[in-house]
């Protein structure tokens, strides 16, 4: 901006700030502040003075799409060469009971699978351990062995749709059952597609679902990532995630630091492996929550955007321009969600969801109304589902590239909130990097201080949930219907495990348990180890036991 | 009574986390606002059974054991956790369910042990009070 221009627009700034505190709008300021839903303060207004204060320039900061540093988006047309992927994530009881639900979803335009797997199979255990008790098939798919995986993909082309798969801890055991499947259909490893929620770091910090001591949870992150990068390159190899750190309270400043520290020490960990970053950075992926405040969301996907591909950048000098793209999945928030008036959720889901494609993201799974109350009914999956098609096809946004680019206001949030992020990353570096962090609980107490915060500003009526502490009902809640898991689904995987067990050859899966406790101390490769004993139908359970003899298991710190 | 006589004390509480729900937020905001309103917190950690739960419990002398879960096993494991509790001599101890629970499996809940469930959006007043009036009673 010109100088002159800028200096009058100051003057005129100025004057219209004093013009302001005379006004009787002065006199009427609601009550209470104004701050972002993460207790952010908003100023009132922005101009173009605020952006040339921040030294904001366009062409270093925003740039065009498709191109670095991808502030406006990864894509040179953005949604108007392909929309964003609807992704519903889903799982529950039987495989047959999700590929049920997978199928129907479809059949009704959905463009990508996203599996979420029950607790004892995301901590590695098989339906008939006594610790995964009533919890077989509740919060997603029971899957024990490869068989159950056979069930869940049955009639589903696999060379075809992409799957997306919530898993974690047992990632690289999941991971192998899929191939195995893909290769029984005579889909060629080459040709799957899909996405592995292999990020660990984030379970120590937030979500909590770990299985081995860090370092070694970490290397088998890399295994996964070497492997992919060598035979099946279209893969995601890791959904580096921000969501769960955000669902566990963290501020949307701390989900965006803690989520780029974490993809960082992947980073490093690939490059200490001896991959070179063109091989590998192009396939990392990541995942944001969308929450409340829709300014604040907008700015946080461009602003990791930009962050990430900065500091690929200086840090690590890719030549391919694919390595500083950040990639990611989207999911409204479901803390978010009110089990008052559970049907105002479609509302809150629809705002987030638009805001998440205003800020660019590659994929989307917006929530069901129910999900605060259980898993959600084909009916509330249905409405979720038509509202990304709304926005994607009824309300016009994706018609164009980044529409906020370039508002004062925008801008000036992007850019706090990539040099707040920069902050937290400074601070971690100095801790030696975020293992390092990780382990002197330092991202832990942050996300459940402002967990903390956050619900006592709840209590002082100081942000309003809508329902909850504000226009509340005299009656407890909306009935709606809910999803009921049968608690014969536990019985039922359990004496199919156990006819699996009597059916295959034992030997095999002895001979190939043994292979992997090799590789595990020797520090091979456990990609192909793995795969072998999979198709012996060794369970999940037997192969992480193996694991866990080797490396141990993660003890936590209790504090609150 | 025993009870009677601790609640002269600190009122004890011991958070827990049953099953292998990693879910903690809600229990640590809990366990926080707890002790800021001046109970002897004690939090159990992640992924306990229902038996280490009960042992704890024992070990530290609560007056108050609250439960949280998400993961819709609450049918499963709550009834073990009460059991446990009484056959431990604990009958008099205050069993509180907090998570996503059913309207239909609150009923079933009360019915085997517990005395109060709180669902998504109980104000952590509200827990603090139910906690004071229920032991002065």
């Amino acid at each position: 901006m010109f100088n002159e221009e800028l200096s009058a627009i100051r003057k005129a700034k100025t004057e219209w700030e004093t013009r302001l505190k005379k006004s009787e709008d002065q006199n009427s300021i609601r009550p209470g502040s104004f701050t972002t839903w993460s207790d952010m303060s908003i100023p009132l207004l922005n101009s173009p003075d605020d952006l040339a204060d921040m030294h904001f320039n366009y062409l270093r900061d925003l740039g065009f799409p498709g191109e670095f540093p991808y502030t406006r988006g990864v894509y040179y047309n953005m949604y108007r060469g392909r929309l964003w992927t609807m992704r519903q994530f889903a799982g529950f009881a039987t495989a047959e009971k999700t590929n049920e639900r997978f199928k129907l979803l479809l059949q009704h335009g959905q463009t990508g699978l996203s599996v979420a797997f029950d607790m004892p199979t995301l901590m590695g255990y098989d339906a008939d351990s006594p610790l995964g008790k009533g919890e077989v098939g509740k919060c997603g798919v029971s899957v024990s062995s490869l068989e159950d995986m056979e069930r869940l993909f049955d009639g589903i082309p696999l060379g075809e749709v992409t799957t997306s798969m919530t898993i974690n801890g047992p990632a690289i055991v999941i991971l192998a059952m899929y191939l195995a499947v893909a290769e029984k259909k005579g889909v060629p490893r080459e040709k799957v597609r899909g996405t592995l929620q292999n990020d660990i770091l984030k379970e120590y910090i937030a979500q909590k679902e770990w299985l081995f001591p860090i370092t070694p949870a970490v290397r088998l992150v890399v295994d996964t990532i070497e492997n992919a990068t060598k035979y099946y390159p279209n893969w995601n190899t890791i959904s580096i995630s921000g969501y769960h750190i955000r669902e566990a309270g963290a501020t949307a400043i701390q989900e965006l630091a803690f989520t780029i520290a974490n993809g960082l020490a992947y980073v490093d960990a690939c490059i200490e492996r001896g991959l070179s970053i063109d091989e590998f950075a192009p396939r990392l992926s990541f995942f944001f929550d969308v929450h409340n405040d829709f300014f604040e969301e907008i700015a946080k996907f461009r602003a990791a955007r930009r962050l990430w591909a900065r500091l690929i950048r200086d840090k690590y000098d890719p030549k391919d321009p694919k390595s500083c793209m950040l990639r990611t999945h989207a999911q409204t928030a479901g803390v978010s969600l009110t089990a008052q008036q559970p049907h105002n959720n479609i509302v809150r889901v629809a705002i987030q969801g638009l805001a998440a494609v205003l800020g660019g993201t590659n994929s989307l799974h917006t929530n069901s109304m129910d999900e605060t109350l259980a898993l959600p009914t084909d009916e509330s999956v249905m409405i979720a589902l038509r509202t990304q098609q709304i926005l994607a096809e009824e309300s016009g946004v994706a018609n164009v590239v980044d529409p906020f680019g370039g508002s004062y206001f925008m801008e000036s949030l992007t850019t706090k909130m990539e040099q707040e992020a920069e902050k937290y990353l400074n601070k971690i570096a100095k801790m030696g990097g975020m293992v390092a962090a990780i382990e002197a609980g330092f991202p832990q107490i942050e996300i459940s201080n402002s967990a903390y915060h956050f619900q006592r500003l709840l209590e002082e009526n100081k942000k309003i949930m809508v329902g909850m502490n504000k226009y509340k009902t005299t009656k407890n809640s909306q009935q709606i219907n809910t999803l009921y898991i049968d608690k014969s689904i536990e019985h039922q995987q359990v004496s199919r495990l156990a006819a699996l067990k009597n059916r295959r050859s034992n030997t095999d899966v002895l001979l190939s348990l043994t292979g992997i406790a090799k590789a595990a101390s020797s520090g091979d490769n456990l990609v192909e180890p793995i795969i072998s004993a999979v198709k012996k139908y060794a369970t999940l359970q037997e192969i992480c036991d193996v694991l866990r003899k080797v490396f141990g298991q993660y003890k936590e710190q209790r504090t609150f | 009574m025993l009870i009677k006589k601790k609640i002269k004390n600190k009122i004890r509480v011991l958070v827990a986390k049953p099953g292998l729900d990693g879910h903690d937020r809600g229990a640590k905001v809990i366990a926080r606002a707890l002790r800021d309103a001046g109970f002897e917190v004690i939090y159990t950690g992640l992924h306990q059974t229902p038996d280490m739960i009960v042992n704890t419990a024992i070990q530290e002398d609560v007056n108050v054991v609250a439960v949280s879960i998400l993961s819709g096993a609450h049918n499963a494991l709550v009834p073990m956790i009460s059991e446990g509790l009484k056959k431990a001599g604990l009958q008099d101890a205050i069993l509180l369910v907090g998570g996503i629970i059913p309207e239909e499996d609150i009923k079933f809940l009360k019915d085997n042990g517990v005395n109060e469930v709180f669902t998504p959006g109980t104000s952590l007043s509200s827990i603090v009070n139910y906690i004071h009036t229920i032991l002065a009673d």
